[in-house]
């Protein structure tokens, strides 16, 4: 009767290691945050890539029903690969593109974006990275999506895609 | 010469007091980042990834200090941004009941068997 009971117990044991283990194969193992959409944007303060003046982020969302904001930088090779989605995205006249350069060298992305075309209306530094941390960034390349009522609608994480221009340019008709 | 004395000193005590608070501001800062999670290796903590958003997190923190947050509302302006996974030291709420209760339950479930084996074997 008390081996029964063992076996038992042993039984359930190692189907329950194995229903944990099969289900994390399911899983990538990487985690995507939860909070990526219907946020608040995070008020700050930056500098104009090429003018060097202090910029506001109530005068850069200002004047447009959507806004796509990227956080980019020249070091960043998946950045250099969604350029031309973003060069895709700028002819749609409903939204406004911010470009945030993250922790670069002003000259060199300057360089990339005459070489590139610019895509942004608005072109913004993050000299120490923290603009990006207090809008909720995950990684580089990032791209968020905001509405007139400055929040954050969708999130894309990773450099953008056709599919990603293409969700993006549905939410936006 | 005296005034001068007094100007030296001055600074000095002023030095002092702006390094102390300094390095109790790293202090508070190494702490807090060694209870996040990294963004991007995401299997070590803030303090010990070298990834850039894990610097930038690094100098957000203490920028945060500085203003006047302290530690608990440091992590709770990053939950908000990230969740509750941001941070190690989870809170005990209905997604983690499980993660803080089975580590107990099997606590008590050894010490009941180590008790009762011990029980039979003395009778």
């Amino acid at each position: 009767m008390k081996n029964k009971i063992l076996i038992i117990l042993l039984v359930f044991f190692l189907s329950f290691c194995f229903f944990v283990l099969f289900k994390s194969l399911e899983s990538s193992g990487i985690y995507v945050p939860e909070k990526t959409e219907n946020r608040e944007l995070t008020e700050f303060v930056s500098k104009d890539l090429f003018s060097k003046k202090k910029i506001t982020s109530s005068e850069i969302f200002q004047g447009s029903d959507y806004y796509i904001l990227n956080i980019w930088a020249t070091w960043c090779a998946p950045c250099r690969k969604e350029h031309p989605q973003l060069m895709e995205l700028s002819k749609n006249s409903s939204i406004k593109l911010i470009g945030l350069n993250y922790r670069d060298d002003s000259k060199k992305a300057k360089k990339f974006l005459n070489k590139l075309g610019n895509p942004f209306s608005v072109n913004i530094t993050d000299q120490n990275g923290t603009i990006s941390i207090e809008l909720g960034g995950y990684g580089i390349p990032e791209t968020f999506l905001i509405n007139k009522d400055k929040k954050i609608i969708k999130t894309f994480i990773g450099n953008l895609n056709n599919e990603s221009v293409r969700q993006i340019n549905l939410i936006v008709k | 010469m005296k005034l001068l004395k007094i100007f030296f000193v001055l600074i000095v005590i002023l030095n002092f007091f702006s390094i102390a608070f300094a390095e109790k501001n790293d202090q508070l800062t190494n702490k807090i980042s060694k209870n996040l999670r990294c963004l991007i290796c995401q299997g070590q903590s803030i303090y010990d990834s070298q990834s850039d958003f894990a610097v930038s997190m690094k100098v957000l923190i203490n920028k945060k200090i500085e203003q006047g947050l302290n530690e608990k509302e440091i992590y709770e302006f990053l939950k908000d941004k990230y969740g509750e996974w941001i941070v190690y030291d989870t809170a005990f709420n209905k997604n983690t009941f499980i993660l803080w209760g089975l580590p107990v339950l099997l606590f008590f479930l050894g010490g009941a068997i180590i008790f009762k084996k011990l029980v039979f074997r003395k009778v």
